[in-house]
């Protein structure tokens, strides 16, 4: 199997399968899930039965149909964060390579003070005052993100722009956008798809620790984060629930984490 | 030397205010007033007056931030909004237990995963080193609070052999302390260990190929001799790095172990007053956590140029 023109290897293809199963799975829910999200459909914690293959949840709730719609919002949500803090990020340092030495430094010391602090502490932070709404978690992890993807784009560029086919765009007097777009771009795509997977990763799991600590996506909506948090005072018990949300995440991480490492070997061989 | 060493210690000190002006713009960015806020519903003219005035809100925020600021640095940090205590009295006890947990932590990981690590490198290929490496790599990509809850199912509900909850209090002695922190210990240096191994492969190997060392193996020196002696000190300069940096990172995975095992430490009272909105709570803990994450970033940089014996003997 081959993925851009590079042939990949069985660990590869162990996570790619692991994604796209994912991706299937957060696309079709309305299909496949057998329950609505927040339906009470009998006793809580009931065991695993034909109907429930993996019982009932605190509140009676079907665990298997909560899973598969909180892969749909935990994966969603992610994935739009790290979309926006990408292009965000990475036309931010891009730009800050290519416009030269004022601009490169004033996003740089910006950058600086954003990442001088813990993302989670800063997130807590931001969340006291403006409350656990949805619109305010995006746009503060969105923001925390971005700049390290800056940091990351910008190192890039700065190789790029270095190379002769660069100044004599720039001496053709072609602007900011044409640069960025037609002659650094091309040449930083594989990396950045390792790095976009990174990002998402590291999106996915904030969220999911955000949810879990009870501060990021709040009920009745079903995601992974918030799902180990509810289920998790069974353990006691012995009840194993709480692994079925937290086993999720740590699958599509570990997933994700095998194609990334894959496409940084690939970046690593070619130059 | 000294002077780079000085140099990063002054940048420690601008970043480390920089964050207290970020922690205190956090908390007035608010469109609206956070007075409204923080009351939300019981939120009646009179009340938000009060609460105003009791902010200081009506004063302008660079004199308010000068005085927060002030107070902080000589240890007063305010009083809560939710029971109107001192906070500085109510977080002593829990910082201290946060940091009895990642020094505990932290003294079992080093060792341990700087020892394995060399091992991995010495012995690099063997079934020993590909074993480590699918091990960390799993340790790594697995969320703290699963690994928590493995432990919580395994060893302390199935097993029986430690607490299910670290709820400590300070009557509680220190053998007891040690043995009740035990699993949200393991799940921190089960966290950091993945790093700091791997760090610790990869330099040493690095080390490993470079000419010298091919010369102290062709004179006839013993394995170990040529790891610890002559391929270690030159690679603990990124060794040390990522220790540092791997400290850091525990302040803060530590607010997340401490919701998993109920363990009163800083990190629990910080989320407890996030979610009750009790601000002068919040900036106080997220003051300790940035000036713990700055210093140790800071001490992580300036031992890597005390250590690098290139910068320590300049020509």
């Amino acid at each position: 199997m081959r993925l851009f023109g590079h042939k990949m290897s069985l660990k590869a293809q162990i996570g790619l399968a692991i994604v796209v199963i994912n991706a299937f799975a957060a696309l079709l829910v309305p299909v496949i899930a057998p329950y609505p999200e927040a339906d009470v459909l009998g006793r809580a914690w009931a065991g695993p039965s034909a109907e429930h293959w993996l019982g009932l949840d605190n509140l009676g709730r079907d665990v298997l149909s909560r899973l598969l719609y909180g892969a749909r919002l935990s994966i969603g949500l992610s994935l739009l964060i790290t979309a926006l803090s990408f292009s965000l990020g990475v036309f931010g340092g891009f730009s800050a390579a290519v416009l030269g030495k004022t601009a490169d430094m004033v996003l740089s010391r910006i950058v600086d003070l954003f990442l001088s602090m813990p993302a989670l502490i800063f997130a807590m932070v931001v969340l006291s005052v403006l409350g656990t709404d949805l619109v305010v978690l995006v746009v503060t992890i969105c923001l925390l993100d971005a700049t390290r993807i800056f940091r990351v784009s910008r190192a890039l560029a700065m190789n790029i722009v270095a190379l002769d086919f660069v100044e004599v765009a720039r001496l053709r007097g072609e602007g900011l956008w044409w640069i960025v777009r037609r002659e650094v771009m091309p040449n930083a795509v594989l990396p950045l798809v390792a790095e976009f997977g990174l990002r998402f990763c590291f999106t996915f799991l904030f969220i999911s620790a955000l949810s879990f600590l009870g501060l990021g996506i709040q009920p009745p909506s079903a995601d992974w984060g918030s799902m180990v948090k509810d289920y998790s005072a069974m353990i006691m018990l012995g009840v194993p629930t709480v692994f079925y949300p937290a086993g999720a995440i740590a699958l599509l991480t570990i997933g994700i984490n095998l194609v990334v490492d894959w496409l940084t070997s690939q970046t690593a061989a070619e130059h | 030397m000294l002077n780079l060493v000085l140099k990063r210690a002054a940048l420690g000190l601008i970043t480390l205010w920089a964050a207290s002006v970020l922690i205190f713009a956090g908390t007035q960015i608010l469109p609206g007033d956070l007075a409204q806020a923080v009351l939300q519903n019981n939120a009646t003219p009179e009340n938000v007056a009060a609460l105003r005035e009791e902010l200081g809100l009506d004063r302008p925020a660079v004199e308010r931030y000068a005085e927060w600021l002030g107070n902080a640095v000589h240890g007063d940090l305010g009083t809560s909004l939710v029971n109107h205590r001192d906070v500085a009295q109510d977080l002593a006890p829990r910082l201290y237990n946060t940091f009895f947990l990642a020094l505990y932590a932290a003294i079992i990981a080093i060792p341990l995963s700087v020892g394995l690590g060399v091992l991995a490198a010495a012995w690099q290929g063997s079934a020993f080193d590909s074993a480590a490496n699918a091990v960390t790599l799993l340790a790594i990509s697995l969320p703290e609070y699963f690994l928590g809850y493995l432990l919580i199912k395994w060893v302390a509900v199935q097993w029986g052999l430690f607490p299910v909850l670290a709820s400590v209090t300070p009557e509680t002695s220190f053998t007891e302390r040690l043995y009740m922190t035990f699993l949200p210990m393991l799940t921190l240096v089960l966290v950091i260990m993945a790093h700091i191994m791997r760090m610790t492969r990869a330099s040493v190997i690095s080390v490993m190929s470079s000419p010298y060392i091919e010369m102290a193996v062709l004179k006839g020196l013993a394995k170990w001799r040529v790891v610890v002696e002559h391929a270690l000190p030159n690679a603990l300069a990124p060794i040390i790095n990522v220790v540092a940096l791997n400290l850091a990172y525990l302040i803060v995975g530590v607010v997340v172990i401490e919701v998993v095992f109920v363990y009163p430490g800083l990190g629990q009272s910080m989320v407890d007053a996030v979610s009750k909105r009790d601000v002068p709570v919040v900036q106080a803990c997220g003051l300790i956590f940035a000036a713990v994450f700055i210093s140790l970033n800071m001490i992580a940089d300036i031992l890597a140029i005390v250590s690098n014996p290139r910068l320590r003997h300049p020509r």
